[in-house]
């Protein structure tokens, strides 16, 4: 049986639209039961997209006050590729200190965690998890949820760039004879030492071929991975 | 001591971003014969370095470069996935969870721990981000300091032979690796962590923001 989390993202896997990643984003929210989930993407024209779960009038508030400029986390996301605690930002400057507090007075939150994506052609987008609450519950929430909101992360942004118009599928999404091989075998029910063998990999090779595998289907885990590769014909058992 | 440093930001190190480019010129081009650009003032930088990749520098107490390599997200362009699909069984890695790994360069006059150094660095930045592994290129050189600082890599493919093999490897980090780099290093995981956190922020309290604001 599938948990909440990989049902959520199956649905996302089959937006069609735009407003389809705003339902999703709201039942994740909801299930992390965080404050806020966002995502907010920029592309090398300049265009802007975002969707989640901010309040209208935060969204307008950062848009006329042109936020984009002083926010730390904007600031210290952009052309970089590492997870950032909001804790870990420089909160020092004076703008920055009265954004948070504007930011807090609409309910955002008084942590986050953010992870910035890079994708191709100069385009960036953020994800971002917002939710009020003292530091040690944020500190077991990020170390038991970051996994997945990379993975989560990098999943809207795929779906967001396969929407974007005139855009043509990635063949670097497709699976590698070696990929189908491995998984078919879990599919079979082989135990990972059974497939390293009859691939002549090592385990720890193998790890990182269905870790690849798993990316490339949009999956959380393996298991996930192997549904999706079965759902889509990729495997045949 | 170890900086972190984005490669938009390597202005910020005028000193140690010059001699890191020149004893990368130094170790592929003239001691190992790769075929690699040097540029008029004798620095090598190839199309990745373009990419803002975060390097991870070895700096001596005199600010100049003793060791260093170039970490990038396989989720975009990348070596391994651009140029060495033939060592990788044709798979492409990528995930948001391996980064790769390339240019591991150690200066001429380099101290012996500097290597190990680095290393208990990577495992910073893979606990400090969720990274699970490490894809890298490296070459024949490499292979055995890896293995005397307790930190191989799992080779999935080679190319050539002798000093001129090229190696496309995997690292996991166990914390054991993690502590035996740390002693090779002679770093404390104390000091360790100060420097990563001097790059990437401090973990500051929020817990009363709104006393912190006023």
């Amino acid at each position: 049986m599938m948990h909440r989390r990989e049902l959520i993202l199956e649905a996302l896997g089959q937006a069609l639209g735009l407003e389809d990643l705003q339902e999703s984003i709201v039942a994740l929210r909801k299930h992390f039961r965080v404050d806020h989930l966002v995502y907010h993407w920029v592309n090398s024209a300049g265009d802007q997209y975002g969707c989640g779960t901010y309040p209208s009038d935060w969204v307008q508030r950062y848009l006329d006050q042109d936020y984009l400029r002083v926010d730390p986390v904007i600031v210290g996301c952009y052309q970089r590729f590492h997870p950032v605690d909001w804790k870990r930002l420089d909160w020092s400057s004076k703008p920055a200190r009265s954004f948070q507090a504007d930011a807090i007075a609409h309910g955002i939150g008084n942590q986050g965690f953010s992870v910035p994506i890079r994708g191709p052609n100069g385009q960036f987008a953020l994800f971002t998890a917002s939710h009020h609450c003292g530091d040690m519950e944020w500190e077991r929430f990020t170390e038991s949820n970051r996994r997945d909101l990379i993975l989560i992360a990098h999943e809207f942004n795929q779906k967001a760039l396969e929407l974007e118009p005139g855009r043509k599928p990635e063949k670097s999404r497709n699976l590698s004879p070696r990929e189908i091989d491995a998984l078919t075998l879990i599919a079979m029910g082989y135990s990972r030492a059974q497939v390293a063998e009859a691939l002549t990999i090592s385990e720890h090779t193998l790890r990182v071929y269905i870790e690849s595998a798993r990316s490339k289907l949009g999956a959380l885990n393996t298991t996930h991975a192997v549904a999706r590769a079965l759902s889509r014909g990729l495997i045949i058992v | 001591m170890i900086r972190y440093v984005y490669a938009n930001d390597l202005n910020d190190f005028p000193r140690l971003k010059r001699t890191m480019f020149q004893d990368r010129a130094d170790q592929f081009k003239a001691r190992l014969g790769w075929e690699v650009d040097i540029d008029d003032k004798g620095e090598e930088l190839d199309e990745y370095d373009g990419l803002n990749p975060l390097y991870v520098i070895w700096e001596k107490p005199d600010g100049t470069h003793g060791g260093s390599m170039r970490l990038l997200p396989t989720t975009g362009p990348c070596m391994v996935n651009d140029h060495f699909l033939n060592l990788t069984d044709g798979v492409r890695i990528s995930s948001p969870l391996i980064w790769e790994c390339t240019r591991f360069c150690l200066s001429r006059t380099a101290e012996p721990r500097t290597a190990a150094a680095l290393m208990l660095a990577g495992g910073e930045v893979m606990s400090g981000f969720g990274v699970e592994h490490y894809v890298g290129v490296f070459d024949a050189r490499m292979v055995r300091i890896y293995r005397m600082i307790g930190s191989s890599p799992e080779v999935l493919g080679a190319m050539g032979t002798g000093r001129d093999q090229i190696s496309v490897g995997l690292w996991s980090f166990t914390e054991q690796a993690r502590l035996s780099v740390a002693e090779k290093a002679g770093i404390p995981p104390e000091t360790s962590r100060r420097w990563f956190n001097l790059a990437f922020g401090d973990l500051v309290t929020t817990d009363q923001p709104a006393q912190r604001i006023a």
